[in-house]
């Protein structure tokens, strides 16, 4: 069942990368960041197994970024694929702290608390003026091992890496969830007392899940960060962290794949709709979680799991 | 026989409260003890501070000659005593074999959350011991159902089912018939203590029911007021002159009362 999981998942990144080359720079670019954003919601999917959301993830997204644009721009060190990874290991770091206090508490609590540590980012980036205040500041352009690349091939190879470190990401998540604390999502959601006194650590789960998604939210906003060329406070701003639960809600918490679909298609509405009905995006968003919570609960990925339903697939 | 625990001077006190008091016993490996003892007499309490969940104000709890008093529960379970509760806790969204499968699996891993991460649920060996477990329960017939779906004495069976896969040596069942009918009761009872006898588990269970008490328990405790005032076989205890005036004499049941 994975091994067959897996193959369908390299296929799907290797055709992604491959119809690269043939689209236009702007499409390229927008399913960079959609890929690149894809990872944060793939964090939240992580979280919301065991029932919890996060209305601050937006702060990792923010901290990966700023990661990446102030090393560059105070060290002059471009490798894209370091810095990236500066990233992921930086907001990683920063969730492992707050995980402290974040696993004691749930459900609004949880929800409210990382709000709240993201909006004070927010305020402290929009009060530092060295750093552009609400204007933020440019990113250096990043190198590939030593390659400088400009133009459509600068994209392209932004895109590619996306995709390589989402295919990593996602066999990586794809392996949590078959594990032992993975598959505890849904005993921590239903009783976490019987969870206990079979003799694991509950905080101790949801503390790895809060770092994971952290990790990942920070890997996120690092490549989005390359792919724009720009970061700014709005990063960690609620409405961002609020889009990311949509696309969760969107994708449903089912499989690893939904993730990057629903981040795609998000991405790719909201280009539209800003384009062809500026104003009417908030409406088209709001219909479509409306509908998606009314007929379709369990997101985009319950979809194909029905349609795969006969050949094999678990929950 | 060998001593399995070894319970000295217990006490608990929830502020003003005694719930537990000079609370001595000796257990040796294999014996299944009752517990006895009206509303509100401590068996939980007793039971919760084995199990680690409450801390004892008071007193020491040796379990195989290591001092596990006021260890976490997480870390008591992995020395080898498990317990049911009084009101079954299971994962009503996962299936029976789920279920018993987590259980397992979180049994069989090493080390911590190192283990946690690395060792997958669905591995043979936990499929195979959730599989035994299941079927040393006879409730293979529910395999596939939802835990949620489940009538009353399959609930329990699964609850017991879940503390038994882990192999531990002393289980405590805190009242393993209770919102279970009259009827249904023995042959609930029956199931698990085979099963028990099968894994040679050290058992202490609390039960209102006397027959039931007389019938499977080796030896009875009869709690009072936080204190054990009789301790004997069956036939000692429920005979004592003061268990019968104040615990068997009076018709002081009442069910369905939860203290997890
Ligand atoms: N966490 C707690 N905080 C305060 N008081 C408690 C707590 N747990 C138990 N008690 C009190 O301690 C006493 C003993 O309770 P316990 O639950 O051990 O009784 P029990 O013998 O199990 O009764 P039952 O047959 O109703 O289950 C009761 O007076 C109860 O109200
Ligand atoms: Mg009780």
């Amino acid at each position: 069942m994975a091994a067959r999981g897996h193959l369908v998942g390299a296929l799907m990144f290797l055709i992604a990368a491959a119809v690269g080359p043939a689209l236009p720079d702007w499409a390229v670019s927008l399913a960079a960041i959609a890929f690149a954003n894809a990872l944060v919601v793939l964090g939240l999917v992580v979280m919301w197994r065991a029932g919890l959301v996060s209305f601050g993830q937006a702060l990792y997204y923010c901290i990966g970024a700023y990661a990446v644009a102030l090393i560059a721009r105070w060290t002059g060190f471009t490798d894209a694929v370091a810095l990236v990874a500066i990233g992921g290991v930086g907001a990683g770091i920063v969730a492992a702290l707050v995980g402290f206090l974040l696993a004691r508490y749930r459900e609004i609590f949880f929800a409210m608390l990382s709000l709240a540590l993201s909006m004070i980012l927010y305020g402290v980036l929009v009060k530092t003026e060295s750093l552009g205040s609400t204007d933020g500041f440019s990113v250096a352009t990043p190198t590939f091992f030593g390659l400088s690349l400009h133009g459509d091939k600068l994209i392209l190879a932004l895109y590619w890496l996306t995709l390589g470190i989402d295919a990593i990401a996602a066999a990586a998540v794809g392996y949590y969830f078959r594990s032992i604390a993975g598959a505890l999502a849904a005993p921590i959601r239903d009783n976490e007392i019987r969870v206990e006194f079979l003799g694991v650590s509950v905080t101790g789960i949801v503390h790895g899940k809060v770092v994971i998604a952290g990790t990942l939210g920070g890997l996120g906003g690092a490549l989005a960060a390359l792919t724009i060329g720009h970061v700014d406070p709005a990063m960690a701003y609620w409405t961002t962290s609020g889009g990311f639960v949509f696309v969760t809600i969107l994708a449903g918490a089912g499989s690893v794949a939904a993730a990057f679909v629903g981040s795609l298609l998000f991405e790719a509405a909201r280009s539209i709709a800003v384009d062809v009905m500026p104003g009417l995006w908030q409406m088209l968003l709001g219909a479509v979680l409306l509908l998606t919570i009314l007929f379709l609960p369990e997101g985009l990925g319950s979809l194909a799991a029905r349609v795969g339903k006969r050949g094999e697939v678990k929950r | 026989m060998s001593e399995i625990l070894a319970v000295r001077d217990l006490e608990k006190t929830f502020g003003s409260l005694v719930a537990a008091r000079d609370i001595t016993v000796s257990i040796p490996a294999e014996q299944t003890v009752g517990v006895i003892g009206a509303n509100g007499a401590g068996k939980t309490t007793f039971i919760n501070m084995i199990t680690g969940h409450l801390v004892p104000s008071k007193g020491t709890i040796l379990f195989e000659n290591k001092d596990i008093t006021g260890l976490p529960s997480r870390e008591i379970t992995r020395l080898g005593i498990s317990r049911s509760f009084q009101v079954a806790q299971i994962f009503p969204t996962l299936t029976v074999r789920e279920n018993m499968v987590v259980a397992a699996a979180i049994a069989r891993r090493g080390g911590g959350m190192l283990g946690a991460v690395t060792t997958p649920v669905h591995s043979p060996a936990a499929l195979a011991e959730a599989e035994a477990t299941v079927e040393l329960f006879q409730i293979s017939r529910y395999a596939d159902t939802p835990a949620g779906l489940l009538p009353q004495g399959v609930r329990k069976l699964l609850d017991i089912g879940m503390a038994v896969v882990g192999w531990p040596r002393l289980l405590l069942l805190d009242e393993p018939t209770s919102g279970i009918s009259i009827e249904e009761k023995f042959d609930l009872m029956q199931v698990v203590m085979s099963a028990l006898k099968t894994r040679r588990i050290t058992v202490l269970f609390v039960e209102h029911d006397m027959e039931i008490v007389g019938r499977f328990a080796d030896r009875v405790l009869a709690f009072y007021e936080g204190t054990v005032i009789a301790d004997g076989t069956p036939e000692q205890t429920l005979g004592d002159a003061k268990v019968q005036e104040l615990i068997t004499g009076v018709k002081a049941r009442s069910a369905g009362t939860s203290h997890v």
